[in-house]
């Protein structure tokens, strides 16, 4: 905001209001700010702050503040009743040796890579295929896509009773038609973790269907022209002029999917609660144990040291990422 | 001002939104009220790719080169394997996605013995539709539902708010601290939500100005959700698309700051309010942790905290029928916005790019 601006809307005599000013004010006098204050109005800056209000008030609340204090929070003994009181770095040391972290470290990282390996080449391949499709592209992309909309606590509870481990079980029964199982599924130490991403791939994957598609579609015909001119056939049109196109979405959605699974929190939460023995305890469910859990609770120290933690983690993970990266992606 | 100069790969996708497929090189010459954004659109490169953007949003349902040529689709081998591949592929993602949706369908009217002992079989017993009637009435889902419409009703709301006064300041009327809050809530979209958690919490236990707790009261989920950059940026990045010259246009007309943004902005924006309100109702639909630690009361809690509560108390059929009930809204939302959906799903990627 300007301070000199050139008004004759001078009247008022009385240095009022001169806190008002804002932004930068000069080193002049009440007359002068005061004659910022209307000139300021006058061009519209009252209703700019008036329009942000709504923004300004709910991300100062419920976001801006909330992320600072927990920075805050992690260096701080917080209980409901009295003031908290600073406790320097104990709560991440607290974090840092509790026996259960390594297991839930370990599970998030497992967790995370079979979600990779569910669920990145699958939704490739689906998309690459239905790009070809000629008639009722529509049709393949609503199929993909329905699961998304199912809400996600239905979703796992649904898939929760097909899981039974019993031989009538849903997912028995079916693979019983081939001679295989019963398996126990989710209270099986070994099997709980890949049927919990079975579940989580089937929920997300047409999502990411959507995105390659429109990445596919936006291939500008003229490179597959070109393409097959020098006589490139079909596959290596996929592989030589698709696939580079691509690059740019593949290496996007290959970060973000593996920020979005180490946050994984429902799944573990509604399936099995952490167990059997263990076996899906995870990141997010020690953070929400922390804070909120039956037996421990309320240490909301341990709670937003281990999630400044986590973030800090992906940030600095997405941030070696980009750099890694920025050679390969062209654009 | 990021976004202000928008690349020409961003306004691309921006017009890949439009979801009423509007052709605004042929569109009613009415005015610029009710007409895309794209109609204005400034001569020289801007416009060749708005053209091609066009095509490219009629290509989800028609048909185009692709790296399968005119030619490649004569040869008769490689017409078949193609062919089959899509059949196979249909199959598939009938199986894997409308399969599941048709057991719950199924189970939401067997008799519980039936679900238990045969699984797949198909009504061996007969039909029992007191299963629905019995979960509306008697578990109450027709509270919770109601709760659940009631949270996404409200949650729309504030973030319609947030989202269109926060994008008209920082697109439209562009204060000089406009960049520096653009930038704040830019920022926030690189937060994980779960350093939120415990201070929101905090926050919900104490809040600022009210002074009472607003635990269990639903204003607890309303105003949180306003807080979404995602909105914000969805909505900044189309006013940055409007031409400027219908504002000042307005201007000159002796319009107001109020009447521009409700007479002009908005009804020039409703492929976008669309889009956000598609976002904004199914987000809180979805939404499961928040509600369940700030609605303690379950009288009051959405269908999504509600359902894992009465799984272990509540007869199977009963409780299937109930989870088919909660999906049926989403479903059918979908299935008649699947446009919008669809291209807010393509759209998610590129914003998050």
């Amino acid at each position: 905001m300007s301070s000199s601006g050139a008004l004759r809307h001078t009247g008022g005599d009385a240095a009022t209001g001169g806190n008002h000013t804002p932004g930068t004010d000069g080193p002049r006098g009440g007359r002068g700010r005061r004659r910022d204050v209307v000139t300021w109005v006058q061009r519209g800056g009252l209703s700019s702050v008036v329009f942000a209000l709504p923004l300004l008030l709910i991300f100062g609340i419920f976001s801006w503040w909330p992320i600072v204090r927990s920075v805050i929070m992690s260096f701080q003994k917080t209980n409901l009743v009295g003031d908290p009181t600073w406790v320097g770095w104990r709560n991440f040391e607290y974090v840092l040796t509790d026996p259960d972290l390594p297991n839930a470290i370990g599970n998030t990282l497992y967790f995370a890579l079979l979600a990779l390996l569910f669920g990145y080449p699958i939704p490739l391949v689906t998309a690459v295929l239905m790009s070809s499709v000629r008639r009722r592209k529509g049709l393949y992309s609503v199929l993909a896509y329905l699961p998304v909309v199912v809400p996600p606590v239905v979703a796992v509870l649904l898939w929760k009773f097909f899981y039974d481990g019993a031989a009538d079980g849903v997912f028995n029964t079916i693979l019983g038609y081939v001679g295989l199982g019963p398996y126990a599924w989710l209270s099986s130490p070994s099997l709980a973790m890949p049927s919990l991403v079975l579940e989580a791939t089937w929920a997300a994957a047409g999502g990411t269907v959507i995105i390659y598609l429109a990445a596919l579609l936006s291939v500008p015909d003229e490179l597959y022209d070109a393409a097959e001119v020098d006589g490139a056939g079909i596959w290596r049109r996929v592989w030589h002029v698709s696939m580079p196109q691509l690059r740019g979405v593949l290496l996007i959605t290959f970060i973000l999917q593996i920020i979005g699974t180490v946050q994984v929190f429902l799944e573990p939460y509604l399936f099995t609660g952490g167990g059997p023995a263990g076996a899906t305890q995870t990141i997010l469910l020690m953070i929400y144990d922390y804070a909120f859990g039956r037996s421990l609770g309320g240490n909301y120290g341990a709670a937003t040291a281990l999630s400044v933690m986590l973030a800090a983690f992906l940030a600095i993970l997405s941030l070696v990422y980009f750099k890694l990266t920025s050679g390969w992606s062209k654009s | 001002m990021t976004g202000r100069h928008i690349p020409e790969g961003k306004r691309t996708t921006m017009t890949v939104t439009n979801p009423t497929g509007q052709r605004p090189d042929t569109g009613p010459a009415a005015g610029a009220r009710g007409r895309a954004p794209g109609a204005a659109a400034p001569s020289g490169p801007a416009r060749g790719a708005r053209t091609a953007s066009k095509r490219k949003a009629s290509q989800l349902d028609g048909s185009t080169r692709g790296y399968v040529s005119a030619q490649d689709w004569r040869n008769p081998r490689v017409r078949m394997t193609i062919k089959t591949l899509h059949g196979i592929l249909l199959v598939l993602l009938l199986v894997v996605g409308v399969g599941p949706m048709l057991l719950l369908a199924k189970y939401a009217i067997t008799p519980t013995q039936d679900i238990i002992r045969t699984p797949l079989a198909i009504f061996p017993n007969g039909v029992r539709w007191a299963n629905i009637s019995e979960a509306w009435n008697d578990v109450k889902i027709s509270r919770y539902f109601l709760n659940t419409i009631w949270l996404a009703a409200g949650s729309w709301f504030v973030q319609m708010l947030v989202a269109t006064t926060g994008g008209y300041v920082l697109s439209v009327l562009r204060p000089a601290w406009g960049r520096i809050v653009n930038g704040l809530v830019i920022a926030t979209l690189f937060v994980p939500s779960v350093v939120l958690l415990v201070p929101l919490y905090l926050t919900i236990l104490n809040p600022p100005l009210i002074g009472t707790s607003l635990i269990n009261n639903f204003f607890a989920v309303w105003l949180p959700s306003g807080a979404s950059a995602f909105n914000v940026v969805l909505m900044t990045r189309f006013f940055d698309g409007l031409p400027r010259e219908v504002f000042e246009a307005a201007k000159v007309d002796g319009a107001s700051t109020f009447r521009l943004f409700w007479s002009v902005v908005l009804p020039m924006s409703k492929p976008i309010l669309g889009v956000v309100s598609v976002f904004a109702t199914i987000a809180s639909w979805k939404d499961f942790l928040w509600p369940m630690l700030v609605l303690k009361d379950p009288t009051k809690q959405p269908l999504s905290v509600r359902l894992p509560a009465i799984a272990s108390q509540t007869d199977l059929g009963v409780f299937l029928a109930a989870l088919a009930i909660s999906t049926l809204i989403p479903v059918v939302f979908f299935i008649a916005f699947q446009r919008l959906f669809l291209s807010g799903a393509g759209l998610g990627g590129a914003v998050k790019g």
